[in-house]
């Protein structure tokens, strides 16, 4: 277990590593020097280039990534290139919008998921279960930005009961609470009717299992037996799943916190990328590719503690 | 009294049609009935009729009577105190039938935990010495484990101690050795046999291994195309078998239990056993039969004295109209 810890650790760094380079040389050879951006076309070719020489972007592309892996070794995202703030704080704080609004999407996602996958899988093959399984494929085939608009008019506009954009904060918790509900609905909403499909594909599977038979051959109801033998057994491909719907919700993020207006750590990458503030685009890109891969390994943890079987072959 | 009495079971698929069609049986307390037929004949099903457990796209109709009480009428409340209590079942593929992620033990112990109130800790240790019982090696080591940790052989006797946990009225067992290596299927057998007579409980045990039947059972159910073909004393059937298909499995099997024949080819019986629906009409193993003639377009009914009956028109013991005796 613990020689495995250490692979599965060592890839995830090794990747990382790859996702930092790849991330970096993308935006290093974009056209257009972050200096001449912020000057504007009317700066005079020596202004850029003192400009340039102060923000480091003069030096060889090798130096500058040196310097910038160096410091997020150190936990030292640099300061933007427009504003000169540092970097870290300002994505701290909208991560305390953005986390929040992520994990709500996430319950909301499981909320609809659990019950719509499990009754199209207990109502398999009558009327109720295709409604079920109907009802997913039309949360699947909303676009979230059209679900979100929606939400909008309704909740917001005809029936103002959530606020339709901005972020008080979290100094008042029932308002930040309230506005980060239409945004979290429209993101599970979509991510639970995905996830609604692999609920019904696995609990389908676990009903139709020879050891669920033996359970109700003991004596167990079919409810029952679903409950005890079938729902761990279940878990194993839904973690998975929800592992690759949680990296999604957080690229769906990006979008929804436009859409609201919301100051989440999307709204500071469209901002970054509008300016052409290279370094703060750089860290928030490496920030997500680290938090997918670390959601990744604790994917391929959970099956250790589901499945003995994988277990025993992570020892060998 | 009969113990259990299968009227009239049908069992069809969504399209209506019959893949068990009209099969009775009776298995008396205490008694050891064979269910002996190749695969696709329908014996699987009877039994899982039987338990209430066939999968929810097939209709079964008819009656299954437990005692006095007719199953198929009873609640399925009911049914779930008679499953794994008086009327237990041992599945074909133990890898299948046991939980990958749960431990042995647990799953030994759950019947009795689900039919007798046992608590975690008194089920824990009921289902060790139901391991013991069964002849695993280090039964309490065997309960913490999981199912993949076990030999196919290991895995079986964890079913049948599931089986027996709660001291059953009549154990089901389905082809409980096929998927077993041939040097361990011999000591599982014994071990079933033992165990069925320690608890005097009734076993229908479904198999297509005649020499197990010869030795395990008293009556022999033989089924073809859903139907009951020949039923009869094992002693009786397997010796002098009335029904041509009795007769052509007893053949095969005689052949393989035997040492190979001179000629290398081993008996087979002629064609193999049509896809459900594909059966003929009238007798369903006419178009395979020696003995065939026009009368097996009609389908033959299962007649004979009390004890033995086929459902042939021309049993062995009769010669067949226009040929000579066999």
């Amino acid at each position: 277990m613990i020689s495995y810890l250490a692979r599965r650790v060592a890839i995830v760094l090794v990747s990382l590593f790859g996702a930092s380079v790849v991330v970096f040389a993308v935006l290093g050879i974009l056209p257009g020097s972050p200096a001449q951006v912020i000057l504007g076309t009317q700066a005079t070719p020596q202004a850029v280039r003192q400009l340039s020489a102060q923000l480091g972007t003069n030096k060889p592309l090798w130096v500058q990534y040196l310097h910038w892996a160096h410091g997020l070794l150190l936990g030292q995202l640099g300061r933007s290139y427009v504003s000169q703030q540092p970097i870290g704080p300002q994505i701290a704080r909208a991560l305390t919008v953005t986390g929040p609004l992520v994990l709500f999407a996430l319950v909301i996602g499981a909320l609809v998921a659990l019950p719509l996958g499990l009754g199209a899988a207990l109502y398999n093959g009558k009327v109720s279960g295709t409604f079920l399984g109907a009802l997913s494929q039309v949360g699947i085939a909303v676009p979230t930005f059209v679900g979100g608009i929606l939400l909008i008019i309704v909740f917001a506009v005809a029936l103002p009961v959530f606020p339709s954009s901005g972020f008080p904060g979290w100094s008042q918790p029932g308002q930040a609470l309230r506005s980060l509900v239409l945004p979290a609905i429209t993101l599970g909403l979509v991510e639970g009717a995905i996830l609604s499909r692999y609920v019904r594909a696995s609990v389908l599977d676990q009903l139709h299992s020879d050891y669920l038979r033996t359970a109700r051959s003991k004596g167990l109801s079919r409810a029952q037996a679903l409950w005890h033998h079938g729902m761990r057994n279940a878990m194993v491909p839904l973690v998975t799943v929800l592992g690759l719907e949680l990296a999604a919700l957080i690229v769906g993020a990006i979008i929804v916190e436009n859409v609201f207006s919301l100051p989440g750590v999307g709204q500071l990458l469209l901002n970054a990328v509008d300016n052409r503030d290279l370094l703060v685009v750089q860290d928030i890109v490496i920030l997500v590719a680290a938090v997918v891969l670390v959601i990744n390994l604790l994917v391929d943890l959970s099956y250790h503690l589901l499945d003995p079987r994988v277990r025993d072959e992570g020892q060998r | 009294m009969t113990l259990l009495s299968v009227r009239d079971l049908t069992v069809s698929a969504p399209g209506g049609l019959a893949l068990v069609d009209g099969v009775s049986l009776d298995i008396e307390k205490g008694e050891r009935v064979g269910l002996i037929g190749e695969s696709g004949s329908g014996k699987s099903l009877t039994a899982l009729a039987v338990m209430g457990l066939l999968g929810e796209e097939l209709k079964a109709t008819g009656h299954v009577f437990f005692g006095n009480e007719d199953l198929f009428a009873a609640s399925e409340r009911r049914r779930c105190q008679l499953r794994g209590d008086a009327i237990s079942m041992i599945f074909q593929e133990p890898m299948m039938a046991l939980n990958p992620t749960m431990r042995v033990g647990k799953q030994v112990g759950e019947t009795l935990r689900i039919h007798r109130g046992l608590g975690r800790r008194a089920a824990a240790r009921a289902a060790v010495d139901l391991l013991g019982r069964v002849e695993l090696p280090d039964p309490q080591r065997c309960a913490m484990m999981y199912p993949h940790e076990l030999s196919g052989g290991q895995r079986q006797r964890v079913m049948m101690a599931i089986a027996i946990s709660c001291d059953p009225d009549v154990v089901l067992a389905d082809e409980p050795t096929t998927a077993l290596d041939v040097t361990v299927q011999r000591r599982v057998l014994e071990l079933l046999d033992r165990l069925v007579a320690e608890e005097h409980c009734a076993l229908l045990l479904i198999t297509h291994d005649l020499a197990v039947v010869s030795e395990m059972c008293d009556r022999v159910v033989t089924m073809y195309g859903g139907r009951v073909v020949e039923v009869g004393p094992a002693a009786r059937m397997l010796t002098s078998p009335a029904h041509p298909y009795t007769e052509a499995l007893l053949e095969t099997s005689l052949a393989v239990s035997v040492d190979a024949p001179s000629d290398g080819v081993l008996p087979a019986i002629a064609g193999s056993v049509p896809a459900a629906g594909a059966f003929p009409t009238g007798c369903p193993f006419r178009d395979r039969c020696p003995r065939r003639t026009e009368a097996c377009e009609v389908t033959p009914p299962l007649a004979g004295d009390g004890t033995h009956a086929v459902a042939c028109w021309w049993p062995i013991a009769q010669p067949v109209a226009g040929t000579s005796t066999r």
